[in-house]
């Protein structure tokens, strides 16, 4: 995406417990600690969640316009329902830091910025030269996800 | 047939690169093995027995013959000389060096092709219908449907880490060619009372441990809304689907344990959220796609053959589809040949297949489930050429859905996970039957071999069905009867106790027989089975 701001500071911007190492965003640092999904429904002031694996993302909708950062957790990169997670999140109009954290791997940072992730905090500390190349591998896309890329079907026929 | 534009061969290539990165960082030492794994399998490589073998996705099993003879060059550059045609519709290679993956694949994309999604936990190669196009009994094209979904399905963000592996069949005619009701996702295109075009879906059906025949959950989906329902079903497998336990993560289990009503639900709740997103892509692709498949210009001419050579006539009743022209039919090359590797070929053998295709089939051919090769138009004027080059080049079998036509997985000569061997088994048969001259009384007859539960060989779809066990340490196998992949489709039952090599080939000699005694006029053998039931087989076999 062209208006990408890629921090270039990236590695020391970690305050939550998840050392953050790349950020899409301008905005401050949600510096406060996550909370459960079961917790974030139960509390009415919290503002940062962590989704589970097996946490249902759409019972955080009620509260999206408090929500200032929501971490979902890859606890292993194999398990894949933190994409639906994420993109379900944007698709009802989450705005706020969206942020993956856990077992995150170079080769499953484009698909995860493509869902709608906009920091990355993995468990390992990623090549900076790789992440970067990972994160250009799609000149263009074939679906429309997260993102708001335009797609190869809409430019053919723009 | 579909020819990549700049987008397509950009993403495939990036791909490409992407791959190098990858391997070279594993080589470095960046990626363990583990972290590795997953992603040359999404590069169609696995680690077989004896070495890697590299799976090369024909989409919707359609290719030219520039492809396929790059197939027959890669065959001798990297393999030992041949290539294995499989029931994906695919081609795999079975000795290939690790080294040489990333170059092979830059080889491929030479010819736009690739090895992207034949395996993993994502969507696998799409599936269709290998008369798609040629045959008379269709209501439209499958392709476009299908190039549609191979490019929503490529690289998808959300779909690349499901809980399993994840196939999709269209099809677009009454007669399914393409088992869709046995895959993840099969998708019938259908004609509405209004005349309008759309899609029928089945989702959950499956071999494998658990075979399962996909429930339809939705009769008719309208073309402008197709990729949206099929991201729906994904979205809800991904989310919902098993993952503690991998004999239970295919979607079949999902739909099996919520049961289809209440999968359809949460599809419909989906989709309906989804249609707000966008996720279509412009109607006008679809138009885009379908002038590719459209028909080459066929000719007028004889409608007959001249039928004195009684070889060739056998082939043509065999070996020939109808198709939608009258003066064209399609014609299958079979890779059965008796006492054969089933769907192996060599080198020249691909290639000579590419300069008939180009010669007499207006550049195309399709890989069958079965692991046959279709020449799509063949001319019934050129009927006899075709013939007289392929008997010359070992490529004339005359068996095409008879018991010779077997369907065998690579088994324990390649397969890690096999308990048992099923090429012998295959070759020791076709050798049995054409010998006795059985195979002409038998007529349509499907017999497929598994060389172990996974089911590779598709066997509980065959009329007759063979699965390789391990018991105690000693190759053991299991018969089956009454399977079908088709309309009518079924699944096969177990005879009873299994038996040793020679004992299993001894057992389908018997059951063949009392196909035979029992049969009444015109019927097949599936048809006799279902008519009388389990027990005059058991008998046979077991004894009273
Ligand atoms: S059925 Fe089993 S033995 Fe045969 S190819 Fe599949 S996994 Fe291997």
């Amino acid at each position: 995406m062209g208006n990408d701001s890629f921090d270039s500071e990236a590695g020391s911007l970690g305050v939550s417990p998840d050392e953050v190492q790349f950020r899409f965003r301008d905005d401050e640092v949600a510096d406060h600690g996550t909370v459960t999904v079961d917790a974030c429904c139960d509390q009415t002031n919290a503002t940062a969640v962590r989704i589970e694996p097996g946490d249902d993302a759409r019972a955080l909708l009620p509260f999206l316009d408090r929500l200032a950062l929501v971490e979902v957790n890859f606890p292993t990169f194999g398990d894949g329902r933190g994409y639906s997670a994420a993109r379900i999140l944007r698709e009802a109009g989450y705005t706020g830091e969206l942020r993956a954290v856990g077992d995150v791997l170079i080769d499953q940072l484009s698909h995860m910025r493509r869902c709608g992730f906009d920091a990355f905090a993995p468990d390992k500390r990623l090549d900076e030269e790789d992440a970067v190349k990972a994160f250009a591998t799609w000149d263009n896309v074939y679906q429309s996800a997260a993102d708001g890329r335009k797609t190869i079907q809409e430019l053919r026929h723009e | 047939m579909y020819k990549y534009d700049n987008y397509d061969q950009q993403m495939v290539d990036a791909r490409v690169e992407e791959f190098r990165g990858q391997a070279k960082r594993r080589l470095e030492g960046k990626l363990t093995e583990d972290q590795f794994k997953p992603l040359r399998l999404m590069n169609g490589l696995y680690l077989q027995l004896h070495a890697y073998m590299l799976r090369v996705a024909i989409p919707y099993g359609t290719l030219n013959s520039a492809q396929m003879s790059a197939l027959g060059d890669i065959a001798d550059k990297y393999d030992r000389g041949y290539g294995h045609f499989t029931t994906r519709q695919n081609i795999q290679y079975n000795w290939i060096k690790l080294e040489d993956a990333a170059d092979i694949l830059a080889d491929l994309s030479k010819v736009e092709m690739h090895a992207i999604q034949t395996s993993g936990n994502c969507i696998r190669n799409i599936s269709s219908d290998h008369f798609a196009g040629a045959t008379h009994d269709e209501l439209v094209d499958p392709r476009p449907y299908a190039e549609l979904l191979r490019q929503w399905s490529s690289f998808h963000p959300e779909f690349t880490y499901l809980p399993r592996k994840f196939k999709i069949a269209v099809i677009a005619a009454e007669k399914d060619r393409a088992a869709m009701r046995l895959h993840d996702i099969g998708i019938q295109i259908v004609k509405n009372d209004a005349g309008e075009i759309g899609a029928r879906f089945f989702v959950g059906g499956g071999m494998g441990r658990t075979p399962m025949i996909a429930p339809m959950i939705r009769d008719f989906v309208p073309l402008d809304q197709l990729v949206t329902y099929a991201e729906g079903c994904l979205r809800v497998y991904n989310r919902y689907g098993r993952r503690d336990n991998k004999y239970k993560a295919r979607i079949k289990i999902l739909v099996h344990e919520l049961g289809a009503e209440e999968y359809t639900r949460q599809v419909e709740e989906e989709f309906a959220h989804l249609l707000d997103q966008g996720v279509e892509p412009p109607r006008p692709e679809l138009e885009r796609l379908k002038p590719f498949f459209a028909d080459p210009p066929f000719e007028d001419g004889p409608k007959t053959v001249d039928r004195s050579d009684p070889d060739f006539a056998l082939w043509v009743d065999r070996n020939t589809h109808r198709h939608k022209h009258d003066s064209y039919v399609s014609a299958v090359i079979s890779l059965k040949p008796v006492g054969g590797i089933p769907g192996d070929a060599t080198g020249e053998q691909i290639r000579t297949m590419a300069r008939l295709a180009k010669q007499y089939s207006f550049d195309e051919l399709r890989v069958m489930h079965t692991q046959n090769i279709v020449l799509p138009h063949v001319k019934i004027a050129d009927l006899h050429a075709l013939w007289t080059e392929l008997d010359a080049a070992e490529l004339g079998a005359p068996n095409l859905d008879t018991i010779e036509d077997i369907i065998a997985c690579p088994g324990l000569d390649y397969c890690a996970l096999a308990n048992a061997r099923s090429i012998p088994l295959a070759q020791r048969i076709s050798e049995r039957f054409d010998k006795s001259g059985k195979t002409a009384e038998l007529g349509e007859l499907k017999l497929k071999i598994s060389g172990c539960i996974n089911a590779c060989g598709h066997h509980h779809a065959g009329h007759i069905g063979i699965l390789g066990v391990d018991k105690k340490g000693k190759e053991n196998y299991q018969l089956s009867l009454g399977g079908s992949e088709a309309e009518d489709v079924s699944l096969a039952k177990i005879t009873g106790p299994g038996f040793d090599e020679d004992g299993v080939i001894e057992a389908v000699e018997t059951v063949t027989d009392v196909y035979i005694a029992q049969r009444e006029d015109g019927e097949r053998f599936l048809d006799t089975y279902r008519r009388i039931g389990m027990s005059p087989f058991k008998e046979a076999l077991y004894g009273k």
